[in-house]
């Protein structure tokens, strides 16, 4: 997308009017600086999202398109989850932290803040496995998604 | 030599050949009133009302296929405007809309008279901007233009701030600009046209389903080559009447929920419908899921979001209406292709059936004044030669059944926002389009007086306008749906303590009439038809009951509809 302002609120508007799903939406700009990148998860029958991806290229300010799910690609997303660490917890969380390749980027004598990426499923699982122990807050970034191999999104 | 932005806009607008600007001052504006007033390559006419403005500029747009221009103020200058743009929006109008704004130094802060234009009008524009240096002013205006007249068109809103038209910069307007983001599509795919030739040259049952983007696209010439070419029989949405000569022996009329039977029985048993500019509109289709159940759909539109939007379609062709018919001709012709004579016949046979049953006939001997007869009447003392604006309501609907458009841009309604209020002001801009030219305004006491103050606008112009105001004290069509489907509990739609039209008239210092009886209307049309530099507003008394039909409910198929 063009890097402007009202760039975002063009996307957000549009499906919000339309009654379209925004499940993530990210957004920061890239290398080129006139140019933000997006990633948007949304979901729909096949229709709905051939329509979702036809009102996108209709924005002005919309520069290029690719349905991701159209090819092999990679998604990510990053949670920064703070929990309380206290006693045999402080031990366990460290633990399952280490099995999902999470870092602890914060400590305190009674908190730890951790780092994990993944898919979001495997962001979910970690969530999910954290259950027992006592979550202060959950951060996550929405979806990243590029896809494999050559093809690009470059202007 | 450097100008001030104001000077800037004037220039810019001058340079891109603007004749006409539509627009009410206020504040936020007032440095770029001061530069207009100091010129005169742009006229600037004096609404009374902003939402008036866009509806001027909009039926200047509509009647010359040229962009209109707005200019207001910040605040309630715009949000005034925003019926107007959205009116534009649904109907792919080219409008370019300048508004006003706060210094920037205010923005943000709850300024007098402000409000985020761009916010408010992001929903129903084409694309809109925020000028935030006056460097940027000329470049945005350009692409302003460029946007709002290419592609499928539409309003763009320029928003302004009084500090941006005061301060300075050096004047350079680009001939064109390129924008990477945004490159309308200029030719139709060869491969996709080649297929849906085959397809109809194949077809047993075909029917051309026509709509705004022929007028748009200025495709009116080449549409009528293709069909008489074909033999195909042809109908028009609201947006499309004139795109094809309603008095042609093809053309089945109007389709859609007050369209013509023969035109909704032509598409329901067609085998080969051939949609061109045209959106599959719920008020075209009916229920969807009973759509043209035996066709097979070919789309031309050159907005690929049109396509297969409501209705799957089989062949898909993006791209320009005039390109893609011209293309089809030269393949037609390539090919030597000749569209199954036998099984036309056999379909003509049926559709002239279906014509026999004279859906639109309507009470002639009645004793009070039908509101069919007097568009008849107005039909007749024109030639058809009229350019008709209408509201919206039951006699937006008689005038698209009963005033055969021969041309294209002569019909100026309000097709896909359906905007009461619409008529008059785009009946102005008509006008100031074509200061020779007849112009009528066909409306209701309802809507006539949701504008009705435009009516000064038309005398301080000498606007020789004619208002066809069919007064049945009743929001018509309201009335209608509440007889038909709420069991005759007229709510709110009764229109009491209306004014005396005619005097209503006279105080703005134009010619009124009221018209009571049938045998008076050609008379009185006549005679005020005659009278070339007054605006005759003519107040006819028309029968309370009378309903739009043919009508398919809402919820029923095309070939579900009531006769009367």
């Amino acid at each position: 997308m063009e890097n402007e302002a009202g760039a975002l609120s063009r996307v957000a508007g549009l499906f919000s009017a339309r009654g379209y799903n925004i499940e993530s939406l990210t957004v920061a700009p890239t290398e080129d600086e006139s140019l933000s990148r997006m990633t948007l998860v949304t979901t729909g029958t096949d229709e709905v999202v051939e329509q979702i991806t036809k009102q996108l290229n209709k924005l002005i300010d919309v520069v290029k398109l690719m349905d991701m799910q159209e090819g092999p690609h990679i998604e990510r997303e990053m949670m920064l989850i703070k929990t309380r660490a206290i006693g045999p917890a402080r031990e366990e969380v460290k633990r399952l932290s280490d099995i999902f390749r999470g870092r602890i980027i914060d400590v305190t004598d009674k908190i730890y803040t951790i780092e994990v990426t993944g898919t979001s499923a495997k962001l979910n699982a970690f969530v999910e496995a954290m259950a027992e122990t006592d979550i202060i807050e959950v951060v996550r970034s929405g979806v990243m998604g590029i896809a494999r191999g050559e093809k690009s999104l470059r202007v | 030599m450097e100008l001030t932005g104001a000077e800037i806009f004037v220039r810019c607008l001058a340079e891109q050949g603007v004749e006409h600007l539509f627009g009410y001052p206020g504040g936020a504006v007032l440095p770029i009133y001061d530069a207009l007033y100091q010129q005169d390559k742009v006229q600037h006419v004096l609404v009374r009302h902003e939402q008036a403005a866009t509806h001027a500029a909009d039926g200047y747009a509509r009647s010359t296929g040229k962009p209109g221009v707005v200019l207001v103020t910040s605040g309630p200058g715009a949000t005034n405007a925003v019926t107007g743009i959205a009116t534009a929006y649904m109907d792919s109008i080219p409008l370019v809309v300048f508004t006003g704004q706060v210094p920037t130094a205010l923005i943000g802060n709850d300024a007098f008279q402000e409000v985020d234009s761009v916010g408010i009008t992001r929903p129903c524009v084409k694309h809109n901007f925020l000028v935030k240096d006056v460097r940027d002013l000329a470049t945005t205006i350009k692409k302003a233009f460029y946007i709002a007249t290419t592609g499928r068109p539409g309003p763009v809103v320029v928003d302004i701030p009084k500090d941006v038209s005061a301060a300075k910069a050096e004047f350079h307007y680009p001939k064109r600009v390129t924008m990477r983001s945004y490159n309308p599509v200029t030719k139709g795919h060869p491969r996709q046209i080649r297929k849906a030739v085959d397809l109809m040259l194949t077809a047993k049952r075909p029917m051309l389903y026509t709509g705004g983007g022929v007028i748009l696209s200025n495709a009116s010439s080449q549409l009528v080559q293709l069909t008489r070419l074909l033999g195909f029989p042809i109908t028009n949405t609201l947006m499309g009447l004139g795109g094809y000569p309603a008095t042609d022996r093809q053309c089945l009329g109007m389709l859609g929920m007050h369209g013509t039977y023969e035109a909704n029985m032509g598409m329901h048993n067609c085998d080969v419908l051939i949609a061109i500019g045209a959106r599959f509109d719920d008020r075209v289709t009916g229920n969807i899921e009973k759509f043209c159940p035996t066709a097979q759909i070919i789309h031309i539109d050159i907005d690929p979001a049109s396509i297969s939007k409501n209705v799957k379609v089989d062949v898909p062709i993006v791209g320009p209406v005039d390109q893609v018919l011209k293309e089809m001709l030269a393949v037609i012709k390539e090919i030597k292709g000749k569209p199954d004579a036998a099984a036309l016949q056999v379909w003509w046979k049926q559709i002239e059936e279906w014509r026999a049953m004279d859906c639109l006939k309507f009470d002639r001997d009645s004793e009070l004044i039908k509101p069919q007869a007097v568009l008849e009447s107005l039909y007749k003392i024109t030639r058809g030669n009229a350019y008709v604006t209408s509201d919206v309501g039951q006699h937006q609907m008689w005038a698209a059944q009963f005033y055969k458009f021969d041309k294209p841009n002569r019909w100026i309604n309000s097709g896909g926002l359906g905007t009461m209020g619409f008529g008059l002001p785009a009946a102005m801009g008509v006008q100031f389009a074509h200061p020779k030219e007849t112009v009528a305004c066909v409306t209701g006491e309802g809507s006539i007086q949701m504008c009705i103050q435009e009516l000064s606008t038309c005398l301080q112009y000498k606007l020789p306008l004619k208002v066809i105001n069919l007064n049945n004290r009743y929001l018509g069509m309201v009335r209608q749906w509440q007889q038909f489907f709420y069991d005759g509990r007229y709510a709110m739609s009764y229109m009491e303590s209306l004014p005396d039209f005619v005097k209503l008239a006279e105080s703005y210092g134009h010619v009124g009439m009221q018209i009571t009886r049938p045998e008076d209307v050609e008379p009185a049309l006549k005679e005020a038809f005659k009278m070339k530099d007054r605006l005759v507003f003519m107040d006819f008394i028309t029968d309370q009951s009378e309903n739009v039909y043919p009508m398919i409910p809402a919820g029923a198929g095309q070939n579900e509809m009531i006769l009367v």
